[in-house]
Parts: C-alpha cells; sequence; structure tokens
C-alpha cells in the first residue's frame, strides 16, 4: 500500500540559503510562500476552534443565567413547562428526547446493520453499486422534506391505522427520524464490514462455517467497533434533528405516556419558541439551557466514538 | 453421497443460511422501494403543477397562484455567500490537518474541536446566529445572518472532506516532488491539490446540497419573510430560503393554496440537491475518462 511509504518533507534550511543571484528573487518567493501558507492553513483552523468558542461561549453564557432565577432542581427535576407562569420544567422534554432516540434506534439499527451485511457481504457487485448511490441519496434529501412527507403522508396513516384523532407522537417522529438515520448508520457499518481482513472470513469457511455463521459469530464481532461508531452516528443526527420532528411531533410540552401522545424534545422546544421571546427573559435562558444540554449530549458522544477509536488502534 | 454424511445439526444450519440469505434479500428489496415509493411520491405531487411562472412569481400571501421566485433566488444567494465564506477556511484547515499537523497534543485537540463542531447540532447554529446578529450587532434577521451561520455549519464538514482527500494523495508522489527541490507549499499547489481535487469538489457538492436544504439555521438566522422584490441583492433584507418557505407554507400561511405551493416547493428542493449531486459529478467523470486513456 502506498500509505506506508514514508512522506519526506525537506526542512527549510536544507533549501539553499544563497542561490545564485539572477535566481534569487525567485527563491525569496518561494520560500515566503511557503511561510505565508502555512500561516494561513494554520489561521484556518484555528479559525475552526474559534467557531466552536463561540458557540460554547454564547450557548453556555446564556445558559448559566437560567440557574439565577430558577434552581438546578426546578429545571431538571420538575415536570411543569409553562414559561407563561414562570414554570421552566424540562425534565419531560428531556426524557421525551431520550425515549424518542431509543426507540428511533431500536426501529433503524436492525434495518440498517442487516442492509450494511447485505451490501458488504452477501449481494452481488452490480446491487452494491446501485445500493451506495441510493442510500448517499437518501442522505441528501433534506430534513425539512422528510417532515412534510411525515405530515402529509405519514400521519394520515398512522391515524387511519390507529384510530387516534391525532397521529402526532413519539411514534410518528421516531419513524420519520428512523428513515433519516438509517443511511448514516448503514454506511458507516458497512465500511467497518467491509475492514475486516479476508482472512477472518477464509479461516472460519475452512473450519465448514455456513455464511450466515461466519457473518454472526466471525464478521459483526470483528466490525463490532465500527457498527458502534455507527449507531452513535446515528444517535447524534438524531438528536440534534429539528425540523423533520417539529413538523410530527405535535409540540406540546408534556411527558410522553404512551406512542401517540403529542410531546415535545428538546430541539422541538427551542425551534418553536424561540423566535417569540424576549432576549432578555427567563424563558430565553432556559432554551439556551435546552441547546446547552444538547451540546453537552453531543460532545460526550463524539469523546466516545474516539475513545472506541483509539481502544481500537491499541489492539490493532 | 454426500446428503448421508450430513448431521442434522449441519441440515439445520444450511437451512438457516437458506433464510438469513434470503431474509436480507428481502430487507434490501424493501428498503429500496420504499426510497423509490418516497421520491415517486414527492415527485409525482410537486411536478404536475410546476411551471417555470411558478418559479419566478411572487408569492401572494392571500389569493391562490403565487410562486416562490424570491424564495429559490435567496436559497442560492445564500448558499453562494455561506460557501464564499467557509470554502477558503474549511478547505485551509482540511489540508492543515492533513498535511502540517505535528503528532501531538495539540493536535489532537485540533481534531477533538473539528469533531465536536461537527457534532453540533444545526439549531444550536441558529441560536449563535440570533445570538451574535439578532442581538449583539442588532441587525436583525437577514440574508447575511444567515448565510454566516450558514457557512459555520459547513466548515466542519469541509475540513473533513479535504482531509480525507488529502490523505488519499500517495506519499511516493510528494517525494517524487520533493526531491525535485519543490518546497511544501509548492508541492501542495502542484501535486497535492490537483490529485486531490475530485475528492474536494465531491465533498464540497455534499456540503452545498446539505446546505441547501437546511432550514433550522435559516428559520432562525434569516427569518420568515423576504423582501417582497426579485433579485434583491442586499446582504441586510430578510432573507427566507426554499427550505423555510416549505415549513411556513405548511404551518402558518393562510392562502388557499398552500398545499399545493408545499408539493411543489418540495419538489423543487429535491430536484435541486438531486441535480446539484449530479452536475457537479459530470466534470469529474469526464476527467476520468481522460485520465483511464
Amino acid at each position: 500500500m502506498s500509505t506506508s511509504t514514508q512522506q519526506y518533507v525537506p526542512e527549510d534550511s536544507v533549501l539553499p540559503m544563497k542561490p545564485p543571484k539572477e535566481r534569487f528573487s525567485r527563491y525569496v518567493r518561494a520560500r515566503m510562500a511557503n511561510r505565508l501558507i502555512k500561516y494561513y492553513f494554520l489561521f484556518s483552523i484555528l479559525a475552526l476552534c474559534f467557531v466552536l468558542g463561540l458557540v460554547i461561549f454564547f450557548i453556555g453564557k446564556t445558559a448559566m443565567l437560567t440557574f439565577a432565577h430558577i434552581s438546578f432542581a426546578d429545571f431538571f427535576l420538575s415536570f411543569n413547562w409553562t414559561p407563561e407562569e414562570d414554570h421552566y420544567g424540562a425534565a419531560g422534554i428531556i426524557i421525551n428526547t431520550l425515549s424518542l432516540t431509543a426507540l428511533t434506534l431500536v426501529m433503524a439499527v436492525p434495518v440498517a446493520v442487516g442492509l450494511a451485511v447485505l451490501i458488504a457481504e452477501i449481494a452481488p457487485k452490480w446491487i452494491k453499486n446501485m445500493m451506495r448511490p441510493v442510500l448517499d441519496l437518501l442522505v441528501g434529501i433534506p430534513s425539512i422534506v422528510y417532515g412534510y412527507l411525515g405530515l402529509t403522508v405519514l400521519i394520515p396513516f398512522l391515524r387511519r391505522l390507529s384510530g387516534e384523532n391525532l397521529g402526532d407522537g413519539l411514534l410518528a417522529a421516531a419513524l420519520v427520524l428512523a428513515l433519516m438515520v438509517l443511511p448514516t448508520i448503514c454506511r458507516i457499518s458497512d465500511e467497518a464490514i467491509s475492514m475486516v481482513p479476508k482472512k477472518y472470513r477464509e479461516a472460519a469457511y475452512a473450519l465448514g462455517s455456513t455464511r450466515l455463521q461466519v457473518m454472526m459469530r466471525v464478521v459483526i464481532p470483528a466490525a463490532g467497533r465500527g457498527i458502534i461508531t455507527a449507531i452513535i452516528m446515528g444517535m447524534t443526527r438524531a438528536i440534534g434533528e429539528t425540523m423533520a420532528v417539529v413538523m410530527v411531533i405535535g409540540n406540546t410540552a408534556q411527558l410522553a405516556t404512551t406512542l401517540f401522545t403529542p410531546a415535545s424534545v428538546l430541539t422541538s422546544n427551542i425551534v418553536m419558541q424561540i423566535s417569540n421571546v424576549e432576549f432578555d427573559s427567563t424563558w430565553n435562558y432556559a432554551l439556551h439551557m435546552m441547546a446547552f444540554l444538547l451540546l453537552v449530549i453531543s460532545f460526550i458522544l463524539i469523546l466516545f466514538i474516539r475513545y472506541l477509536g483509539r481502544k481500537g488502534s491499541d489492539k490493532a | 453421497m454426500m446428503e448421508t454424511t450430513r448431521s442434522r445439526k449441519m441440515q439445520r444450519s444450511l437451512v438457516y443460511n437458506k433464510l438469513a440469505t434470503g431474509t436480507f434479500y428481502g430487507l434490501g428489496a424493501l428498503v429500496l422501494l420504499l426510497i423509490l415509493w418516497l421520491l415517486f411520491t414527492i415527485l409525482s405531487k410537486g411536478l404536475p403543477g410546476l411551471t417555470l411562472d411558478f418559479l419566478l412569481k411572487l408569492p401572494e400571501d392571500m389569493d391562490a397562484g403565487g410562486g416562490i421566485g424570491p424564495v429559490l433566488f435567496n436559497s442560492f444567494y445564500i448558499l453562494f455567500l455561506s460557501l464564499v465564506i467557509s470554502i477558503p477556511i474549511g478547505v485551509g484547515a482540511g489540508i492543515y490537518m492533513a498535511e502540517y499537523a505535528p503528532e501531538n497534543k495539540l493536535t489532537e485537540v485540533l481534531r477533538i474541536c473539528v469533531e465536536s463542531l461537527s457534532s453540533v447540532p444545526s439549531i444550536v447554529f441558529g441560536m449563535l446566529g440570533l445570538a451574535i446578529f439578532a442581538e449583539y450587532f442588532q441587525i436583525g434577521l437577514t440574508i447575511l445572518g444567515g448565510a454566516v451561520s450558514l457557512a459555520f455549519l459547513n466548515l466542519p464538514m469541509l475540513a473533513r472532506v479535504t482531509e480525507e482527500a488529502v490523505r488519499a494523495v500517495p506519499n511516493d508522489v510528494k517525494n517524487a516532488s520533493y526531491a525535485l527541490g519543490m518546497t511544501k507549499f509548492q508541492c501542495i499547489r502542484t501535486v497535492v491539490l490537483p490529485m486531490a481535487l475530485q475528492g474536494i469538489i465531491t465533498g464540497i457538492c455534499l456540503v452545498a446540497g446539505r446546505a441547501f436544504g437546511e432550514s433550522a439555521v435559516i428559520l432562525l438566522t434569516a427569518g420568515l419573510s423576504t423582501s417582497g422584490e426579485m433579485w434583491d441583492f442586499n446582504l441586510f433584507s430578510p432573507g427566507e430560503t426554499l427550505a423555510v418557505h416549505l415549513w411556513y407554507v405548511q404551518s402558518e400561511a393562510i392562502v388557499e393554496d398552500a398545499a399545493q405551493i408545499a408539493d411543489r416547493s418540495a419538489a423543487v428542493l429535491v430536484i435541486i440537491v438531486l441535480l446539484m449531486n449530479l452536475l457537479f459529478r459530470i466534470p469529474l467523470w469526464f476527467n476520468n475518462r481522460k485520465l483511464k486513456k
């Protein structure tokens, strides 16, 4: 493989210090450009970090003001979210977010991993070459279009199926989200499964395993870390998704006790209310606290993926 | 003869294997059908009423028959501005991570920064834009605010795709160029970038497709209204985009033909995103064929 070749970057000092006179300016120009461009690239990456800093600073600063007005327990332990009457209990909304994510994953993961196994292991080449672009296409469809389809197609369907008056709720949102995270999980698992060395499979086949046994006992365990990474990536997408969810979940700030209770999650609650509130109000601070929670959750998930990746490279 | 030597357990495994293969194929067919049905639904609902008139006309507040002209224009305008802002920085950051970053703690921190930034939910970027432009600079909901916030969203993705594309360039080629006495920058400009260009452009169109359909950020930073004029290049007018318009029509609009407008907008949105992914690839495809000859 080409990556095994090391790269030998010349030190600046190796380049001729005192070039022939007539070509002096050319050398100087090349070296100047070399130096300047390096600083430009460094500046770009620092700009990226600066943006992250801005996000944490602006959201965090406003979020912390929440606790000047209400206590920690009021926010995290109370189920009563009626900002008009000064009750800012986000517990119900937080639990809804978690249960929505869990429900989404329960529906999406088996299908996505199964599809990944099909694409990477079983299907002949032409099916692979067809499925991969089709899945990429699914990623490309804007989230608002998923929401619109959920609202115009899925909810009437659920209404007929269940006999409920309203089809909105966790189930509708989870179905829409499952479709959205499916390609994400599938593509990353597909990559992880394709990365499993061929010799593992051959060894298992040599022992007389059927293809199912090879997949279940050798390939999937060997690709396990990659598949978990894929699932977490799907999770971050499901937790942060806003517009598709807001159109089908019903937007009522209460704890979802059944699959068809109109409810609200962190993202949908923020987007429905933030344009209508004063900037300097506890309401706005509490909404920022919710956004800050979203940030914290996604950072924890990302760090967990890194931890998995590092453990993997230690072993190898 | 084989049949007699097969134990019961073995036969069971073989049956399971057949069943599982069938199930996996069934699953694949089901998902494929679902995707095709989705596309068919969107396009069959929206395409019939789609005329050039609809694409260019101003939206109506009350009466039926309005178009999506300014909204569509804003979509492209904001996308263009956000790419202009984010491509130089995002690509630069990607090149730094692939080519310059030394292997030390600082690089680890930078990498964690990029990954964390790419995991930030889009709504949070919307709130950041709201806090910076509407609260801090007091300029309200504008095209400028939308474009800058969207650029923030693009940055980490651009950095990642660039880094991947640049890393894929083989070291042999780079070493060959160093052996000719090139400086690092000359090597990047004349060897690495041309070779990585295909990957970078594919990445940029994926990012552009995502940014074009992004609604949460624009809703919070560019608002739910337009200036009511076609071809309004003013950076400080409100900039509702097509994706946000779809949301507005679905949830709040009171025009008679809201449902039809939503159907058509969704179709236009999907077609444009798909075209973006295809069109960017055609020149690359030709390029590839040339290389193969």
